[in-house]
């Protein structure tokens, strides 16, 4: 599960790359989403506690930085778990995140569009504050990066 | 990799984590101070992203001289450091801040590209990272010239008060030693001289859309990275007191 948002998990998150098992060792390869995200280090020990939960004991964790971590790698199953959580998922851009700076974002709470912008920065690096014209609450959006 | 090579390199890292590392603490030092809520958190957030990237280049630097980063950050007195100054300058009113991060977001936004075809694939991977990150930085701080430069007599007073201290000292930027030619043909690392152009097709007009007249007979500063404003001592008494009390603890 992610330390920041406990309703989704790192593979829905799209940060686990790849796992290779070889002979007693299981080798877990994640990208990183923000570069001073303070989450990075308990993300590391929550892949190791995972896989030894499993019965294996030698767990290595890579690190790999290129290509680099983009929203677009949120599964469409995490994006509805961000949803239900109050996050609104991050607009698909394809590699260029201006594009969804003219995109207005679906209030996860009542689907309205007619929201506006509040910051696009907020709690945490991952996090922009939007509010909802409609039903008035303000929310946060999980940042296209 | 030689030595010359490498040295030149640990240079020009030290420099780029310097660079985000003291500007990080000026930005943090808003913290509880912004006139804006929206703005207290936003600074709160590019302090954070630039620690990470000072964190991430101290890394790389990790690999080529075996100092960590916190050996880099907390344990170096101000002569050892390479930030530019305008960075360490104190952090002013909100039009000095918001300038500062101006021009520097848009010359990191430069080199960043420019570094991502780096032949120091390590480099290259790092600012493909950083470069996403980046993209919201000078979004922000363009648009906060722009409102203070089309705001009221105050706000451009003060803006063009803060660009007639800065611009002097963005010359630093762009400057050159005689190993970064070394770094440029081998691919490593891009001239920062090559950058200045780019750098001012970028800010100027943008300044001067926000009524700003950029000063025309100033002295620009040619002194190196190596050398400090006495502001630097007064940021690192702040920011290492901690770490030096107790260089043993544990965090």
């Amino acid at each position: 599960m992610d330390p920041e948002i406990p309703v989704i998990s790192l593979i829905e998150m799209g940060i686990i790359r790849d796992v290779t098992v070889a002979a007693e060792q299981v080798s877990v390869t994640m990208t990183p989403t923000f570069s001073g995200c303070p989450a990075l280090l308990e993300m590391e020990s929550l892949i190791i506690e995972a896989v030894q939960t499993l019965g294996v004991e030698q767990v290595v964790v890579n690190k790999q930085l290129n290509p680099p971590w983009t929203s677009d790698w949120i599964t469409e199953t995490g994006r509805a778990k961000l949803k239900a959580f109050g996050l609104a998922p991050p607009g698909m851009h394809g590699g260029n995140v201006t594009m969804t700076f003219f995109d207005l974002v679906e209030c996860p709470r009542c689907d309205s569009k007619n929201t506006k912008l509040q910051n696009s920065f907020g709690t945490t690096l991952c996090r922009a504050i939007w509010v909802c014209n409609d039903c008035l609450e303000p929310f946060e959006q999980f940042k296209p990066l | 990799m030689n030595n010359a090579l490498k040295n030149a390199l640990l240079n020009r890292l030290i420099g780029m984590a310097d660079d985000e590392l003291i500007l990080s603490h000026r930005n943090a030092e808003w913290t509880g101070h912004a006139p804006l809520l929206e703005e207290d958190i936003a600074l709160a957030n590019l302090a954070q992203d630039e620690l990470g990237h000072a964190t991430v280049l101290l890394g790389l630097v990790e690999e080529l001289n075996g100092k960590t980063p916190d050996q880099m950050a907390y344990f170096r007195d101000a002569a050892e450091f390479r930030n530019v100054q305008f960075l360490e300058l104190p952090k002013g009113d909100w039009a000095f801040t918001m300038l500062r991060q101006y021009l520097f977001d848009a010359y990191e936004t430069i080199l960043y590209n420019r570094l991502l075809t780096s032949s120091y694939q390590p480099l290259a991977d790092v600012v493909a990272k950083f470069r996403g990150e980046e993209i919201y930085h000078l979004r922000h701080s363009h648009m906060w010239v722009e409102r203070l430069g089309l705001g009221t007599d105050e706000s451009l007073g003060r803006l063009q008060a803060a660009l007639d201290q800065m611009w002097p000292l963005t010359a630093q930027l762009f400057q050159v030693s005689e190993a970064d030619n070394l770094l440029s043909e081998e691919g490593v690392f891009p001239l920062a001289a090559d950058m200045a152009d780019e750098w001012q097709e970028i800010v100027l007009p943008h300044l001067a859309n926000c009524s700003l007249h950029v000063p025309t007979h100033a002295t620009m500063l040619l002194a190196g990275r190596e050398t400090h404003t006495h502001f630097l001592n007064d940021l690192l008494t702040d920011m290492q007191q901690v770490a030096r009390w107790d260089p043993s603890a544990e965090w």
